[in-house]
């Protein structure tokens, strides 16, 4: 009980922390703080159609941050998300054009997620071997193929893959409707994708809590040293840490490209993967509270799609709040531990 | 200059680190501190340099008190301290090293010069001019990460010198460094001595301290034991380092009667005696040969009547490899089957890197080790650990323990069958008896690192396999009461009867005597002294440990 009103105490500190720092901004910048946050409100949850897209943004969210649990539980910071759900992204694509002209279109979408899968796979994998047998710091070597990732998607979209006639960076051609991943029309959101995000939730919480793999993950993540004298490899399991982040963000990636956008465009990723990490974070690593807090950032996100329009602000104030929101749980977090500290040593 | 430190005490909570320590340091001369691990040598020193602040007592400097609260007051007072780990920037040249700390920012006029290019040049002679006059080889260009720990050493020696220190305190500077650099550490330390400098050295090396000091200040538990001026003895010094012998060889002589009183036992002709010698020890003496005995009796009966060795477990050739400072060099030793082998000598001097080469977690630089005959150089831990060999690291959460963990989620990782999922019910079966048999004061769910010490050493001991071919033990009691050790030593000696070998290291000698039926004495990397415990005395291994045989 006094652990749950702890923890209640910590987040209600941390949301008042976090508005009033977003709400300053709003001030300053001449905006009236209260229209903004209405306009947030009725741009995500005001109609069916707008909660449909506030879905579509989960979909991606969740998946990488169900990846990053494996990550951050053995204690690596796969940083590199983005590019791997870049390079599923590209992955699909490739194995989507190869079905154009097919008679078993859903046999190729069904390919193409698997084609997503690895793709983020091999680029997680790449991150992994230069961790564990070069000693690459994995934070600068995904942060190097996030930009590598980039590269490609945009060579591909201005060079072989370009749109017959004209280059553009509005991506690659559409593909045509029976390659598109079946959806609702009238809410434009796709059951198949709703519940990959949806076992991909329990299957990692399974993962985590019943299997070897997760216990090694944690006891590496805790003490490699030690976790290393239990007989535990702690290179291999990191690279398979690092397998299943990049398989969910490919996955991400792919139902971007068979999902959402039906083509490939250089802004596939749409920084989920960076996303996700707060997420995360904020979630306090918390394997039932990721969907529940994806959900209020994916509100955050289609929510301030509005904010140009109707205020004359800027989109970007949805990354305001949540990186104050980030900061806001880490500070106050740190000062509960300290509190925590002080009163165990007198 | 001359400093009096009076009546120092420093506690730590309940740890009294020094306990009323009064020493007078006069210019000219160089003083000794000796004392075993955690006699309170560097904490008196690193009160003395500035580094950290006494609990109460003054300290005086030519008959005035004197308050300075960091080492850099302390340095402007003229104090210098030479840390067991030279503070240097191993990316930096030797003479951007030597200035640091030297200029400070633009207030002097020298270093306002273009550049700082001048002062760069003052530097290097002033550099140059010291390290001629003390006979120290280093060159301003090259880099620090290229200097050996002796080199290193000089430089910040230097560095301290030309900052006009006129107390040098030296930690430990002999460990890890060649006899040659020693050679020129000390007649440099002797030319200083000379010019009016007092000196410091801080040693458990009765050899450096009696070849170089005029006078030896000896702690123990946090309080000076005695003081001694040159020339020394030998027997007086260690005594004060290590207690009055009696209280030790009494213990002996309880061991060694003990000893005839359980083979006395077992003989039908002996049993009669045996009891005879047990009536005339005393009380105390009796009640000590009881915990002692009552762990020792089958082992030590059972080996004393059969003059037959177990197989050979482990034996290394010739092994060397670095670590810990002094590394472990040319060591050639063999582990019999049930024998139980005390690793003794001052902390860091080759035990730990001896364990971890025979545990599998260190590759040896040279030489062959073999177990159980078969020769293992180049496998890992883990091919270790499948031929039955099993390792309980010195520092319990940081090597043994995961925090974060449970226990019963300690005992599903040890799991060895295979299988996808944990098996929960098991491991907290597992946990509950263990608990419960060891008589750890926790739960299945209890995180480990809410344990206390004692329970977390007795997990680590419940962790261990049932049939090991060789137990490697780095300090296991350190830290548990008399009692719990009395019970972890029982449990161990039971290994000994299916023939197990134990090689555990300990800074106790009570504990070695206790428990060992051999001892290695480890000094500055090399195994100076390998003996049976019933062949040896408390005042033979101090020698041994300090360096002398």
């Amino acid at each position: 009980m006094r652990k749950f009103i702890r923890y209640f105490f910590g987040i209600t500190l941390t949301l008042i922390a976090a508005f009033s720092f977003t709400t300053l901004i709003l001030l300053l910048s001449g905006a009236s703080p209260l229209a903004a946050y209405y306009h947030i409100l009725k741009g995500s949850l005001g109609s069916w159609i707008k909660f449909a897209h506030v879905i579509a943004a989960w979909i991606p969210l969740t998946l990488c941050a169900c990846g990053l649990l494996y990550t951050f539980r053995i204690g690596l910071w796969n940083i590199g998300i983005e590019g791997q759900m870049m390079m599923g992204a590209v992955f699909t694509t490739y194995a989507l054009r190869l079905g154009i002209e097919s008679h078993h279109p859903a046999l190729f979408l069904v390919l193409s997620f698997a084609a997503g899968l690895i793709g983020g796979g091999i680029w997680a994998l790449i991150t992994g071997f230069l961790k564990t047998k070069a000693g690459v710091n994995e934070i600068f070597a995904g942060l190097g193929l996030n930009f590598v990732a980039q590269g490609i998607i945009l060579w591909l979209i201005f060079g072989p893959w370009k749109r017959p006639g004209i280059a553009s960076m509005s991506g690659t051609a559409l593909f045509p409707p029976q390659l598109w991943m079946p959806y609702f029309s009238s809410i434009r959101l796709s059951p198949v994708a709703l519940s990959f995000a949806l076992i991909a939730v329990i299957l990692t919480a399974l993962m985590l809590r019943y299997t070897r793999i997760g216990l090694s993950l944690r006891a590496i993540g805790n003490n490699s040293h030690a976790a290393y004298l239990f007989g535990l490899k702690p290179g291999r399991y990191m690279l398979l840490a690092m397998v299943f982040a990049g398989g969910f963000a490919g996955l991400a990636g792919s139902i971007q490209v068979t999902g959402v956008y039906h083509r490939l465009l250089p802004a596939i990723s749409s920084n989920y993967g960076y996303l996700a990490l707060l997420v995360v974070m904020l979630a306090n690593y918390n394997v039932w509270i990721v969907p529940a807090v994806a959900l209020f950032f994916a509100c955050l996100n289609v929510g301030s799609i509005q904010l140009p329009m109707m205020l004359r602000l800027d989109s970007s104030l949805s990354g305001v709040i949540q990186g104050a929101l980030v900061l806001a749980t880490l500070a106050v977090h740190a000062w509960q531990i300290r509190i925590k500290h002080e009163k165990w040593v007198n | 200059m001359r400093i009096s430190l009076q009546n120092i005490h420093k506690h730590y909570g309940s740890v009294k680190a020094n306990d009323g320590v009064t020493i007078m340091v006069e210019p000219g001369k160089i003083y000794g501190i000796l004392g075993e691990n955690g006699a309170g040598k560097s904490t008196l020193m690193k009160i003395l340099a500035g580094y950290t602040q006494q609990t109460s007592g003054t300290i005086l400097m030519d008959d005035s008190p004197v308050n300075y609260r960091s080492s850099a007051q302390a340095s402007s007072l003229g104090i210098g301290m030479l840390y067991q780990d030279p503070l240097d920037f191993p990316s930096l040249s030797v003479l951007d090293n030597f200035m640091l700390g030297q200029m400070n920012g633009i207030a002097k006029p020298l270093s306002l010069s273009f550049l700082g290019w001048g002062s760069a040049v003052h530097f290097r002679k002033k550099f140059e001019q010291i390290a001629d006059y003390l006979n120290f080889s280093l060159q301003p260009d090259d880099s620090v990460k290229s200097l050996t720990i002796g080199e290193r050493q000089q430089l910040e020696i230097l560095r301290l010198l030309s900052q006009g220190t006129q107390i040098l305190i030296l930690d430990e500077p002999t460990t890890g460094i060649s006899g040659i650099q020693k050679e020129i550490l000390f007649n440099a330390l002797r030319e200083l001595a000379s010019e009016g400098k007092s000196i410091i050295l801080v040693s458990h090396k009765l050899e450096d301290v009696e070849s170089l000091c005029n006078k030896v200040t000896v702690l123990r538990q946090g309080m000076v034991t005695g003081e001694m001026d040159k020339p020394f003895d030998t027997s007086h010094l260690l005594e004060m380092m290590f207690g009055p012998p009696p209280v030790s060889l009494s213990r002996l002589r309880v061991r060694s009667e003990i000893n005839l009183h359980f083979q006395g036992l077992s003989h039908p002709h002996g049993k009669a005696r045996g009891e005879r010698i047990a009536s005339y020890l005393t009380d105390e003496q009796r009640s000590h040969a009881e915990w002692i005995g009552a762990s020792r009796c089958e082992v030590i009966s059972e080996r004393a009547l059969s003059t037959v060795h177990g197989k050979d477990v482990l034996v290394m050739i010739k092994v060397s490899a670095p670590g810990e400072r002094t590394g472990l060099r040319n060591c050639n030793i063999v582990i019999r089957q049930g024998e139980v082998v005390g690793l003794a000598g001052l902390e860091g001097s080759g035990q730990g890197v001896f364990l971890r080469i025979a545990a599998g977690l260190k590759i040896p630089s040279s030489g062959e080790v073999h177990l159980q005959g078969i020769k293992t150089n180049g496998k890992n831990y883990h091919k270790f650990k499948q031929m039955r060999v099993s390792f309980l690291p010195g520092s319990r959460l940081e090597g043994g323990l995961i925090s974060g963990l449970s226990i019963a989620e300690h005992f599903a990782l040890q799991d060895n069958r295979k299988g996808f999922f944990v098996r929960w019910t098991d491991a907290f079966e597992k946990a509950k008896k263990r608990i419960k048999s060891f008589r750890i004061m926790g739960t299945p769910e209890s995180l480990v690192e809410s344990l206390s010490g004692g329970n977390q050493q007795r997990l680590l001991l419940s962790f261990l396999p049932e049939d090991p071919i060789l137990l490697l033990l780095e300090n296991p009691t350190r830290g548990l009461d008399i009692e719990t050790a009395y019970r972890f030593w029982q449990h161990l000696h039971k290994y000994c009867e299916d023939n197990t070998a134990i090689v555990f290291s300990s800074s106790e000698l009570d504990e070695i005597f206790m428990a060992a039926d051999r001892v290695l004495v480890f000094f500055d990397g090399i195994i100076i002294k390998d003996v049976k415990t019933s062949e040896t005395d408390v005042h033979e291994l101090a020698l041994a440990i300090t360096g002398k045989l």
